[in-house]
């Protein structure tokens, strides 16, 4: 318990790129601290803009979640997987087809032009 | 007024106690059937809120939440005349004075429903409190399971049975190491056989739960690495943090024993085959009722038996309850199991037929009765595909086929699978609801044009939902057989086909996807399934760069990147090589930068070299190397012009008839670049020996004395075709404008990523349609699919010609954009001295700090 609370209160925002690095409606991959994480960039989203997902797949094994197609299915922004076509959420991360399959995702913003991601440290 | 307080005090009192699946049904039955016009209905829930699924129980972890669980709208028990008592606990039933007693008081019944369900077994371990002791049924107790795996790395459930293998999944949903311990030597001992245990084992492990069999826990004391450590026969033992038992569960059955109701010999209470107990006034159905000595731990004959006491009470005729169909299909931890009937061949004389496939690790059974002529049972492990055929052989006791083990083969040879057709109108598609194919046919009949619809209408698939698939084919089936168009929707964007899609693009010179979307189609972004086809539909029509900003989002991923994505997430690169015709000097290139950049390298069946291995930042590179020495992109990437492929024709051969390769450099110039519904391969032989295979093409070419013979709709791939001879001794002009013809034609009215062949035998009119639309021009299209085919090719440029210009464009290959580092994780080992992709099994003989430095 006392360890996780820490984490919470140490939560930082981390510069990981500069906005021109993204493409819009689409994917790129930054590395952070060894995690490799997927940006997807959706300008014209009602919400949210900006998401940060794992960029592993783990059907696959590969780190190509980045490269995915980002699409909208029953109101929800998902990516689909590149080799295996799996759809995870954008939000949080869930499989759509494999209910206990979830991958990680960070909080992100834009701010005066730079990307950032919350970490824990 | 009067009247009415006289039939208000004709109204007897109905008492339903417990508020499960099973209650809730039985509540519901006899509502719809009438029930409030002789009783006051009062329903008891010793659990505070009202019947859920706990079917999907653990879906509870994966994002549903306690409301979009529940059965249904709050809104049923707000029906006049229903009470729904919420977190009240049935204490004891005055049988003398039919009354049951409740903390708040008595309330008197004249009939009273058990529907008490079943609670866990947790057998009497040593040790076992707390974290190690919990349960996995109701809401509470996953409440409970989340509690303790917020700290937990490390999860085990005991009990390997249909619901210990949920809660292992509920487990692996939480983020924890999941193991199971099962008692018996195989898992699921009551559904499967041992080849459908061990199959099952073979799966699960792969996804990364621990499997312990034949192991029973003696004690549970303190860790060392993990909370508790769980101690088994022979000094053996398995440390975790939580532990979930599901060994069993037990008829809930403490209030009928205490009013000293006749309980069955394995407990529950006994009933006959009204589901009527020992006392005339008091009935019970589902788990804690005891018919012919046996319980019904699943949700269908549960469902039964509410419907029958349900009838029963509103005076209507009830089908006796005769046991039940304990057939299931489900899908454990992502792995299909399926069990029907007598899985275990336990019927006298029963024979079986085995199917065993231990590469992955499907296992399929088939148990038919001594004269062979009919199933009594199946398992299925890896692959329910088999289930609903299997099941409507068991309950319609079709006759079964000449070769019974066709039934569980894999499918390559055409098996007999039933058809929705073949289907008598009395068999049973939704066990849980007995739904029949009947009682489909009259809602269709009584104007249901709606599978959602159809599922409310006649509750069908809203049980345990293991009859999806089969409903939406005899759905399908029995509109299409009505004459009723069925959804050919696209997607959920656009509820268009493709063809209707093209024609509104073509039409109104729509150039982008966000415009097709705000004219035609509903919601924003689009999805993999349209996206794609739209893109594939736009570069058909207007041919612009693919990379281009607004084009970008809807390439699928080999179009965005302009290789082939290979399975390691690396890619492969294939410059054109028209007709396959190479010089040394272009050879020597592509050999420099295969060695430069240590690519993989192999000849294609298209006469062309793949370069396989490099990473996303390297195509860049690698590419301006292929264009500078005059290379352009060969398109392998696309849904497009693939290859043209030739022999060497009359120039060498001394039996050639036409210089074939000319040809195949003239098609092939011509078509590079054209995007289609599918790929597209063309071949020209230059005599009748056919050395190019050009009738294995969808456009094949074969010369003749007088000119060339004209070949379309060929394929090779999972399913070839022949392709068919569709005109003869053409000079070069006409053949290339019957070519342009027919590949506009096609593009303009294929279906997405429908081949050439498949195209051609969906044609209605077949060949000589296609003849006359093309080669007589029958619909006046010829100048236009001309004219349109002219555009594409004019606006042709090389694509990564184009990329390379534009930084950009090349913004996105990059693996990390603000790294310069690859990617870590991609390895590869040497084989016939060239490298390849690592595979998982090797992966542990690479050093860890290799990675990180």
């Amino acid at each position: 318990m006392s360890q996780s609370n820490t984490q919470r209160t140490l939560a930082t925002w981390k510069n990981v790129c500069n906005e021109g690095d993204l493409v819009r409606n689409s994917g790129v991959v930054v590395w952070l601290d060894g995690a490799q994480v997927a940006l997807f960039y959706l300008p014209d989203a009602e919400a949210q803009t900006l998401y940060a997902i794992d960029n592993h797949d783990p059907e696959s094994g590969a780190n190509v979640i980045g490269r995915g197609l980002v699409g909208n299915i029953k109101g929800e922004l998902v990516v689909a997987a590149p080799i295996y076509k799996q759809h995870y959420r954008l939000q949080d991360g869930q499989c759509l087809e494999t209910p206990h399959q979830r991958l990680r995702v960070w909080p992100a913003r834009l701010k005066g032009g730079v990307v950032e991601v919350q970490v824990s440290c | 007024m009067n009247a009415n307080n006289a039939s208000l005090n004709q109204l007897q009192t109905l008492i339903v106690v417990g508020n499960g699946m099973v209650g809730h049904h039985c509540v519901e039955q006899l509502i719809e059937r009438g029930a409030l016009d002789h009783y006051q209905l009062h329903v008891f829930s010793e659990e505070p809120m009202r019947a859920y699924d706990r079917v999907h129980l653990s879906e509870y972890f994966t994002g549903r939440d306690a409301e979009s669980l529940a059965l249904s709208d709050a809104a049923l028990y707000q029906t006049p005349g229903v009470t729904l008592h919420l977190g009240v606990q049935v204490l004891d039933i005055d049988r003398t004075q039919r009354q049951v007693v409740t903390a708040q008081g008595r309330v008197t019944y004249d009939k009273l429903v058990l529907a008490t369900g079943s609670y866990p077994f947790v057998p009497p371990i040593e040790g076992a409190e707390g974290d190690s002791r919990l349960v996995y049924r109701t809401l509470q107790d996953l409440d409970a399971i989340r509690a303790a795996a917020a700290n937990a790395r490390r999860g085990v459930v005991v009990g390997g049975g249909l619901l210990g293998l949920e809660a292992a999944n509920a487990l692996k949903s939480l983020g924890l190491e999941a193991h199971v311990v099962e008692f018996a030597p195989r898992l699921m001992p009551v559904q499967l056989d041992d080849f459908g245990g061990l199959a099952l084992k073979a799966q699960i492990e792969r996804l990364g739960v621990g499997v312990h069999l034949s192991r029973a826990t003696q004690s549970i004391s303190a860790g060392e690495q993990y909370r508790y450590r769980m101690n088994f026969a022979n000094d053996e033992f398995l440390e975790t943090d939580l532990i979930v038992f599901s060994a069993g569960i037990r008829a809930q059955d403490a209030l009928a024993r205490q009013a000293g109701l006749e309980i069955g010999p394995r407990g529950g209470v006994a009933i006959n085959d009204e589901c009527r107990s020992c006392d005339p006034h008091i009935y019970a159905i589902g788990e804690c009722a005891s018919w012919n000595g046996s319980l019904f731990g699943l949700v269908a004959p549960g469902y039964q038996m509410a419907r029958g006491v349900a009838a029963l009470l509103c005076g209507q005729g009830a089908e006796p309850f005769v046991g039940a169909d304990m057939s299931t299909k489900l899908k454990l931890l992502g792995v299909d199991v399926g069990s029907i009937g007598d899985a275990h061949a336990h019927t006298p004389g029963a024979r079986s037929y085995q199917f065993i496939d231990e590469a992955t690790a499907s296992y399929r059974r088939l148990v038919v009765d001594a004269a062979g002529k009919q199933v009594i049972g199946a398992v299925l492990v890896g692959d329910n595909s088999y289930y609903d055929t299997l099941l409507q052989y068991l309950q319609n006791g079709i006759a079964l086929p000449a070769e019974p083990a066709s039934l569980i083969l894999p499918s390559s040879a055409g098996a007999p699978t039933l058809g929705p057709g073949a289907l008598p109108e009395s068999a049973t598609v939704c066990s849980c609801h007995n739904v029949t194919k009947g009682a489909i046919c009259a809602a269709i009949d009584g104007g249901c044009g709606d599978l959602g619809v159809l599922k409310a209408q006649t509750k069908a698939c809203t049980g345990c939902g293991g009859c999806a698939g089969l409903l939406k084919q005899v759905f399908e089936h029995e509109l299409v057989a009505r004459g009723v168009s069925v959804d050919k929707s696209l997607c959920e964007h656009f509820a268009y086909t493709r063809q209707e899609l093209y024609a509104l693009v073509r039409v109104e010179g729509v150039i982008t996807f966000d415009e097709l979307l705000a004219k035609h189609g509903r919601g924003h972004t689009g999805c993999d399934v349209c996206k794609p086809a739209v893109g594939s539909i736009l570069a058909s029509c207007w041919n612009q760069p693919i990379l281009d900003p607004s084009l970008v989002p809807l390439q699928d991923t080999n179009d965005t990147f302009m290789a082939n994505m290979q399975k390691n997430g690396t890619y492969s690169v294939v410059p054109r090589i028209p007709g396959g015709e190479i010089t040394a000097e272009k050879l020597i290139v592509i050999g420099e930068v295969a060695k430069k950049y240590n690519l993989y390298t192999k000849i294609t069946g298209g006469q062309r070299i793949d370069l396989f291995g490099a990473q996303l930042h390297e195509l860049p590179d690698i590419w301006g190397e292929l264009i500078a020495a005059g290379f352009e992109t060969g398109h392998a990437y696309g849904k497009s012009t693939r290859t043209v492929k030739s022999c060497v024709g009359s120039t060498w051969c001394r039996y050639g008839v036409q210089d074939s390769v000319k040809m195949a450099l003239l098609i092939e110039d011509r078509y590079k670049g054209l995007r289609s519904p599918h790929k597209l391969k063309f071949a020209v032989s230059g005599c009748t020996r056919e050395c190019a295979e050009a009738q294995s093409k969808d456009v094949g070419v074969i010369a003749t004395e007088k000119g060339w013979n004209l070949y379309i709709a060929g394929n090779g791939g999972m399913r070839p075709r022949h392709a068919e001879l569709f005109a003869t001794d053409l000079d070069d002009a006409t053949l290339i404008r019957y070519i342009d013809r027919f590949l506009m034609f096609y593009i303009r009215t294929a279906d997405k990523l429908q081949r050439t062949s498949v195209w051609r035998e969906s044609l209605e009119g077949g060949l000589d349609f296609l003849k006359d639309v093309i080669l007589h021009d029958s619909l006046g299209l010829g100048a236009e699919l001309e004219a349109q085919m002219q555009l594409v090719v004019d606006r042709y440029e090389c694509e990564w010609a184009n990329a390379l210009k534009d930084p950009e464009k090349l913004k996105r290959f990059r693996t990390f954009v603000n790294d310069k580092r690859p990617d870590p994780d991609i390895h590869f080992v040497q084989e016939r001295g060239q490298r390849r992709p690592i595979m998982a099994a090797e992966l542990n003989l690479i050093a860890v700090t290799e990675e990180l430095a």
